[in-house]
């Protein structure tokens, strides 16, 4: 059982090197970092700019890469689900297999100019660490959402990746202004508690308010971020965020998988 | 031995298989026929399962599928459309069935030679030609030497040389006493192939019998013909 989880997870390792696609990923990363790392210093303000970079970018990625992998392997899927192979265990390998990848690249990425400025060593470690922690986290978030679209819309292409942008655009960009809208709008009313649940709904949201806690800088990065922190102060705050974020890696990768192991191929 | 007891199974609204029963017979060839979505996909899919019916019941070998993997241990599948990661080259392809089936090919260097594939091994399954690719597909289908072949439109994209081959190939599966199973539009083909013809209609078996007894009843020497007279028959 678990041999044929590696041996799958191999396989989408070595289909993905050879794609380049996954190396170019992990490229745009590397460049970032060292190029902020040498304008900006090896301070905090580099990797806040690399947060805000990474809090776009890897939903978006991790996304059209799960989806898109679902329909260009349709028919590989199927001759695969007609060997002895558990269901479950495919979707299990097949996650895997495309989000370490991800993730190793934007790792790899980030870590490596970081270490070479000194940045890994220096007092900044932990932000550094947590910061890598979150884009590992989001990958999968997002390829498990991927995953699921892909596999809801099944037949009909246009409609998930439309679905792709629109949920992309929605708790990537529309969110956080949204909610400033609602607050400012009802700013008469205790909105404390909306503000928190709102901001527990949206995994991005989440990463983000993690690092302004990290940073202990909440009132700069927006308002959802002062609220937790006033709300939960930092630490407790930094571990209800981390919880939240874990249901959330592990809400979607569920769904799909429950609806790969029901779905007609 | 294959068994389906009343097996249903709609896409939305569309009823695809129709409350149907049918044995298909052990160490048999059976020809699977029928106008386009008639539902022999969706048949040999259930027996696969990869779609799961809506009611029903199908049994393997004494196995009932429900949702168990290990009894696929003994089936080979030759799917229509033989489509495969661009990237990936041939050998490598048969290379990770071989690990997830854990099972040792046994007509490996055999089915090379016989589709003169030896040239292709080293190539990227994306320059192949549609020919090749489905040549790749009965590999992976066959070479583990299963006891059940599910062959769908098989000889569709092959070379006449390549076809013969393969049927020669079939012939010989089935004397040894493989049950194989086709799906095919070419009617010459399955006559050649298939001693027993299941002929579908809207999910539906309007036939179910051995193909000589089929030809006498409509006193066609072709296959062809009696099945265009049944399906006359059955829209009038």
């Amino acid at each position: 059982m678990n041999s044929l989880l590696i041996h799958i997870i191999q396989n989408e390792w070595k289909s993905l090197l050879r794609g380049k696609w996954v190396v170019g990923y992990g490229l745009i990363f590397l460049v970032l970092t060292d190029t902020l790392l040498r304008f900006a210093g090896a301070g905090a303000e580099v990797l806040l700019s690399l947060t805000n970079v990474m809090l776009l970018f890897i939903p978006l990625v991790g996304m059209i890469y799960g989806i898109l992998y679902i329909y260009q392997s349709r028919e590989f899927v199927e001759l695969l689900l007609a060997q002895p192979i558990q269901r479950k265990t495919l979707y299990k390998g097949l996650f895997a297999g495309i989000s370490t990848p991800l993730i190793a690249a934007y790792m790899l990425g980030i870590a490596l100019p970081l270490g070479w400025h000194g940045v890994l060593v220096s007092n900044t470690i932990a932000p550094a660490v947590m910061v890598l922690l979150l884009g590992a986290v989001l990958t999968l978030i997002f390829v498990a959402l991927g995953f699921f679209l892909g596999l809801w819309f099944y037949e009909d292409r246009i409609k998930g990746f439309g679905f792709t942008i629109v949920i992309w655009l929605f708790l990537a960009i529309l969110y956080d202004g949204l909610i400033l809208a609602l607050i400012f709008m009802f700013g008469d009313y205790p909105l404390e508690r909306f503000v928190i649940a709102v901001s527990m709904a949206n995994p991005i949201d989440l990463a983000r308010i993690i690092v302004m806690l990290e940073f202990d800088i909440s009132a700069l990065m927006g308002y959802t971020g002062a609220v937790f922190n006033r709300f939960f102060g930092s630490s407790l705050g930094i571990i209800t965020a981390s919880v939240m974020l874990l249901v959330w890696v592990s809400v979607p990768a569920w769904a799909g998988l429950r609806l790969f192991a029901k779905k007609d191929f | 031995m294959i068994q389906i007891k009343n097996l249903r199974k709609s896409f939305d609204s569309k009823t695809v298989l129709n409350d149907m029963t049918l044995d298909i017979p052990a160490g048999q060839a059976t020809g699977l026929v029928g106008p386009n979505g008639s539902g022999k996909t969706t048949l040999i899919k259930s027996l696969l399962g990869l779609v799961k019916p809506d009611s029903g019941l199908i049994t393997i070998n004494g196995t009932d599928l429900n949702g168990n993997s290990v009894y696929r241990r003994d089936i080979g599948y030759m799917p229509q459309i033989a489509r495969y990661p661009e990237s990936m080259k041939v050998y490598e392809l048969l290379d990770f069935i071989k690990k997830l089936r854990d099972q040792k090919p046994v007509y490996e260097d055999e089915l090379i030679e016989q589709f003169n594939l030896k040239p292709e091994l080293e190539k990227s399954l994306r320059v192949l030609s549609g020919g090749n690719r489905q040549k790749v597909g009965a590999m992976v289908a066959m070479m583990f030497d299963p006891q059940i072949l599910f062959l769908d439109e098989p000889t569709a994209g092959l070379d006449p040389q390549s076809s013969f081959k393969f049927k020669e190939w079939v012939r010989r599966e089935k004397e040894n006493g493989k049950t194989v199973v086709i799906t095919s539009h070419i009617m010459s083909e399955l006559e050649e192939l298939t001693d027993h013809v299941v002929f579908l209609l809207e999910g539906k078996i309007r036939y179910d019998g051995s193909m000589k007894e089929l030809l006498r009843e409509h006193k066609d020497a072709r296959l062809e013909a009696a099945i265009a007279n049944m399906m006359e028959e059955s829209t009038s």
